[in-house]
């Protein structure tokens, strides 16, 4: 009974093991195919079923006008408006958290989790709602397809995280941290600055995956606000999808895109096996 | 002792979002009151007329949020389940323990458009590998082309992206429950079955709540999954709000119909979710009183 039970789990894990692999082994594999090996059916293994080529990923370096696709400048841009963004929204989140933890606010009938729950809530908002008064604005303030406007929007999307993540965070900080620090004569800042942070590193991390996550996957926003300037890397791998979809390069562009996030994955996974993330993730 | 110093470190990140924030919000209200389209851009007043027809004739507005809710409950209930059970069988004593976890939370760390482009390719009527493997039991099924089958193939790839989410949050939940509950229940003789009904489940309520509540209000806006998977199609068969606003607001420009669509999006969607956060409620705590 028990050596059924086992071999039970084990199966299931298999079995999620192969579905969320499957589809990168796929474009792996597809990565190194011709036209021809991709238009006649299935294949899987190279050397056996297809001859590889390494034209899907050699194209990904050549600029346009030499028939390639270039996806080093957008993988830049995707790479500079993201930790732009986090890092903004991680010191302002963060900062209004720790408010939000250590002192009561009153503005008439609003109170701390009206605050805090307006800070959450914006991720309520649904992208096409926002992008059309955003492209308004941002053509107003000539931002558009810009680095600088990118950001502005991401903000919005990435601070309701820092916030949610921080003030789960910082309530499990206790007090007496921030006590003691303030009777050796410390003023707030310092005792916020040199005690607090340093001892909230684990969820300044959790919440700084979890922006860089959000920030690196978003598509919409960049699709409608941006053209030709400023171009993120799931824009310009989805145009190539409308094209007459060459899959060689496709895949390796996905690969490519996905690549810096698997290094995420790891850290999470550090700081949820030690039992970090159980403070900051609620 | 005085609290100024409290509204510094408050301020900056509130005021922040709420300028950037205000005008769109205005804007959109604003808006949805004007007729402006692409023959007529400005923003005259024409009352509430573009509510008017959204709420008497716009069968199809209506569909489309139907079909977001059949979308955002069914997969955000798969993802419970498969996220709680993966996460039950990576928590304790499994070999690779850490390997495993860290496989499972890849998929929401990758970009939903370009995995769907991914997934496009996998079931690719004729050249994907699902209808290669299908055909030798004299199957091909059309994932994205026949109205029934394209939504199980939007829920494939939306439970592939997120149930990791999921996972994330209940793993993180159960690695912080006490040790002592499931000393007790051990030495009253509890079996795996009766500790995970009377001891784990409990336990995970609030956790749980959080967690579809999350991933709910995500799921809500789902939009980037089917702009690249199906467009809406065949037909509108796997449409959702988003993406008929999308279509309105951004394909035929009309902005005010699209904004008065926008407006009542978001009105009913924190409707909802208030009323199904009480529901989630009663089911997994309030049953004791």
């Amino acid at each position: 009974m028990r050596s059924f039970y086992i071999t039970l789990k084990y199966l299931a894990i298999a079995l999620w093991t192969a579905f969320v692999v499957g589809p990168f082994l796929w474009a792996l594999s597809t990565s190194f195919k011709d036209f021809s090996s991709v238009t006649s059916g299935a294949k899987y293994i190279p050397w056996l079923q297809f001859k590889p080529t390494l034209e899907g990923w050699n194209v990904l370096w050549r600029t346009p006008a030499r028939g390639g696709v270039d996806i080093a400048e957008p993988f830049m841009n995707s790479l500079m408006v993201t930790t732009l963004a986090s890092a903004i929204s991680i010191a302002l989140g963060t900062l209004a958290a720790y408010a939000l933890s250590r002192y009561t606010f009153k503005f008439g009938f609003v109170k701390n989790n009206d605050i805090t729950f307006f800070f959450i809530s914006q991720r309520i908002m649904p992208p096409v709602v926002l992008s059309i008064p955003f492209f308004i604005m941002l053509s107003k303030f000539g931002l558009l397809d810009t680095i600088a406007g990118l950001v502005t929007v991401y903000i919005v999307l990435l601070m309701p995280i820092a916030v949610w993540i921080m003030v789960d965070f910082f309530n499990k900080v206790p007090r007496e941290l921030d006590e003691t620090a303030l009777i050796d004569g410390c003023n707030p800042f310092q005792a916020f600055f040199q005690v607090v942070l340093p001892n909230s590193i684990p969820g300044l991390v959790v919440a700084t995956m979890f922006c860089l996550i959000f920030g690196w996957t978003d598509f919409f926003f960049s699709f409608i606000l941006t053209f030709t300037e400023v171009q993120l890397l799931p824009v310009r791998i989805v145009a190539l999808n409308s094209s007459i979809t060459p899959w060689w390069s496709l895949s390796a562009a996905a690969l490519i895109s996905v690549a810096p996030l698997l290094l995420v994955a790891f850290v999470v996974e550090r700081f949820l096996s030690k039992g970090n993330l159980s403070g900051a993730l609620k | 002792m005085r609290y100024g110093h409290k509204y510094v470190f408050l301020l900056p990140g509130l005021l922040v979002l709420i300028a950037i924030l205000i005008f769109p919000v205005i804007f959109t209200v604003r808006l949805s009151l004007s007729g402006w389209n692409s023959y007529n851009p400005g923003l005259d007043f024409v009352g509430i007329k573009n509510y008017v027809r959204l709420f008497t004739s716009d069968p199809r507005f209506w569909e489309a949020f139907s079909r977001l809710a059949f979308f955002s409950l069914t997969t955000v209930f798969l993802q419970y389940i498969l996220g709680f059970g993966l996460a039950l069988l990576v928590w304790r004593d499994v070999l690779f323990k850490r390997f495993f976890r860290v496989l499972f939370l890849i998929p929401m760390m990758t970009t939903p458009v370009i995995m769907t482009v991914i997934w496009k390719t996998v079931f690719h009527e004729s050249l994907g590998p699902v209808n290669d493997f299908l055909s030798m039991f004299g199957l091909t099924p059309l994932w994205l082309s026949d109205p029934m089958l394209s939504k199980v193939t939007v829920i494939i790839v939306e439970v592939w992206q997120w149930t990791p989410f999921m996972f994330l949050l209940l793993l993180a939940g159960l690695l912080s429950l006490p040790k002592e509950a499931f000393l007790a229940a051990s030495i009253d003789g509890a079996g795996p079955l009766r500790k995970f009904i009377y001891v784990t489940f409990p336990l995970m309520a609030p956790i749980s709540i959080g967690a579809i509540i999350i991933r709910l209000i995500e799921a809500s806006k789902i939009m980037d999954t089917i702009y690249v998977l199906t467009s809406g199609g065949p037909g509108t068969s796997t449409e959702t709000t988003s993406f008929y606003i999308f279509i309105k607001g951004l394909r035929e420009f009309q902005m005010g119909y699209s904004a008065a669509m926008s407006f009542t999006y978001l009105i009913v969607m924190i409707l909802s979710l208030t009323v199904i956060v009480n529901i989630l409620i009663r089911v997994f705590i309030g049953r004791n009183d």
